[in-house]
């Protein structure tokens, strides 16, 4: 390809790491083709939009007055929409005491 | 009645013949159920299956149709359901090894709406990892095979579903629709599949993909099954706070009441008369020889009936690829930030919170997945958004508007659904953007938030089944509905699938 790439290897290594994925290198130089593939594709979006385009956020408003569809302001309760502790805990892969168990968050370089 | 005459009735005919006391709930989900046993191993339409439950809700039903008791008409009528649709005490892994053997503690608002009529759950059916594909080929569980030719993608995201309804393991199905995932699939097993306006189906309990467009719906074989799904499914939900108002079933916009009227208009000389409608410009191109050639023979038929076909000018639609695949995976890197190895699903240890995360999500996410989060974060990140995600935001604006011009000037629109038949496995596996394609015509519904569903034209290459989309505007479904039913009434049915045994 004559035009230079969009994304570089480096480029998508840094993304990766803000997604939080770990990517071996084989695996960043395939996305890293792919990623150049799409971004010609979806560039196009940017011929249109000029500036006296509104943007879309939501393809519909609510027909709700207040424009969200809320619930009555009463406490919810174990019946309908709470779970209790065992439930909310039942599904992590880890836990303590009836908390989820994180690994360390501080780590020293 | 036998088993095999059994799983080829329409839900409608089925929930008939339960009121009228003909055959029993539990007679039909066991038949269902061994259609399943017969034909999984060659289709695979399910992740899990879950009989025992099945047969419990079925004898419930029954013993209170004996007791006397009123019934919903889809009582004891046996659903597939798609698995990114949470279910409690049940399986759910929206096709990732992320979610393996994760059981959900709740269950999705429209899984409650289902469980309270009382149709049997007959299990999760596979699809593309976390919604995204075109072909099931991204479900960490093994691809599902379409029952018309088992070499064959049965379409994605939602193949699953559409490959029970359409292999006879199912008379219904529920679905989910992000740009496409319900009506592709429709085309290409030759069912009938719906998304229904943005909100009008809870999105409550659906592990989500991109908030703004996804959408969950019916799959069934005719177009009235749908909308009696769709009856059940539909409504304003407080869990949900992008639901409509407007999605409240009534009498007057009940989807099945619209269906049995285009039934009636569509068998009628002149039952169209008056009618408008629309063809997209921008949509003459890219669709395979014969399946264009079924649409045109659709868009021939309405005219005979008196409908005025008028050509609609959309310039915008070329640029709806673009805006979807920077929207979707913007959306998607978001919402899946929450598969972070702590609260549900697997993890990978590492030395750090930090570290444990991308281990986890390395190991877990597949390839299609991990390229739309890093195209999202890219798409999202500081210097980029205004270009990007904003750019994208404001073809949406374009589209919307394309499409409110021209439903000023007709009542629907019609589109082939999907460029092609059902394509080999393999066949674009390697190729993003060509799987990518596949949406080109579903798409812009999604950005826009109207309805759009997608029922059989007829055969075209290699004998497989084609698709015609339906759309009109938004919160008009019940319209939707009646188009549909009306040009299913003139089109002749589908053989049946050719690639199982009876």
């Amino acid at each position: 390809m004559a035009e230079k790439e969009h994304f570089s290897k480096e480029e998508v290594a840094r993304i990766a790491d803000l997604a939080k994925i770990k990517l071996d290198y084989k695996q960043i130089e395939k996305m890293t083709t792919d990623l150049n593939v799409i971004n010609e594709a979806i560039a196009k979006v940017q011929e249109v939009a000029t500036e006296d385009v509104e943007a879309t956020s939501h393809p519909l408003q609510t027909d709700n007055p207040s424009g969200n569809v809320l619930r009555e302001d009463i406490p919810a309760t174990f019946e309908n929409d709470l779970l209790t502790n065992e439930e909310a805990i039942a599904g992590a892969p880890k836990t303590e005491q009836g908390m989820f168990l994180a690994p360390q968050i501080l780590v020293e370089d | 009645m036998d088993n095999k005459e059994i799983i080829r009735l329409t839900a409608l005919e089925l929930s008939r013949k339960i009121e009228g006391g003909e055959l029993t709930s539990r007679q039909v989900t066991d038949a269902f159920i061994e259609r399943i046993e017969q034909v999984e191993p060659q289709v695979h339409a399910f992740i899990v299956t879950t009989f025992d439950e099945a047969r419990k809700t079925a004898d419930e039903i029954d013993k209170k149709r004996q007791d006397g008791e009123k019934l919903h008409p889809l009582a004891g009528v046996p659903i597939a359901i798609k698995d990114v649709v949470v279910t409690k005490g049940i399986q759910t892994t929206a096709g990732s090894k992320m979610l393996e053997g994760w059981i959900p503690p709740y269950d999705a608002s429209l899984v409650v709406k289902i469980k309270e009529i009382g149709m049997p759950i007959l299990g999760k059916t596979n699809m593309d990892e976390f919604a995204m594909g075109s072909s099931t080929e991204h479900s960490a569980y093994g691809k599902t095979c379409n029952p018309w030719d088992l070499d064959r993608i049965p379409g994605g995201s939602g193949g699953g579903s559409a490959a029970a309804v359409a292999a006879f393991e199912a008379p219904l199905a529920i679905g989910t629709d992000t740009g496409g995932s319900i009506r592709q699939p429709a085309a290409v097993t030759g069912t009938v599949g719906a998304k229904p306006t943005y909100g009008y189906v809870s999105r409550y309990g659906l592990v989500a993909l991109s908030s703004s467009l996804d959408q969950a719906g019916p799959c069934s074989r005719t177009v009235i099954d749908s909308a009696l799904l769709q009856d059940v499914i539909q409504g304003p939900d407080y869990h949900d706070s992008t639901s409509q108002l407007s999605s409240e079933v009534t009498a007057e916009n009940s989807n099945y009441q619209a269906a049995l009227e285009g039934l009636r208009i569509g068998s009628e000389n002149d039952g169209l008369k008056g009618v408008k409608v629309g063809v997209v410009k921008q949509m003459q191109e890219g669709f395979a020889p014969e399946v264009f050639a079924r649409f045109q023979e659709e868009i021939e038929a309405l005219e005979e009936k008196g409908a005025e076909i008028i050509e609609v000018d959309c310039p915008h639609f070329e640029y709806a690829l673009g805006a979807y695949y920077l929207i979707m995976p913007s959306e998607a890197s978001s919402n899946l930030a929450r598969f972070d190895g702590m609260r549900y699903g697997q993890r990978v240890d590492g030395a750090s919170s930090d570290e444990m995360m991308a281990n986890t999500r390395g190991a877990m996410f597949g390839e299609e997945v991990k390229r739309r989060i890093l195209l999202g974060t890219y798409a999202l990140s500081a210097g980029y958004y205004d270009a990007y995600y904003g750019s994208a935001q404001k073809v949406r604006t374009l589209i919307q508007k394309d499409f409110a011009e021209a439903f000023a000037k007709v009542d629907f629109i019609a589109t082939p659904t999907a460029p092609t038949v059902a394509f080999k496995f393999g066949e674009k596996i390697d190729d993003p953007l060509a799987m990518y394609m596949n949406d080109i015509a579903t798409i812009p519904a999604n950005l826009a938030g109207i309805p759009g569903l997608s029922l059989p034209s007829g055969l075209a290459e290699e004998g497989l089944p084609a698709g015609i989309q339906i759309l009109v505007p938004a919160k008009s479904d019940d319209k939707m509905y009646k188009f549909a039913a009306a040009i299913e009434a003139m089109t002749d049915k589908l053989p049946e699938p050719k690639g199982l045994e009876k």
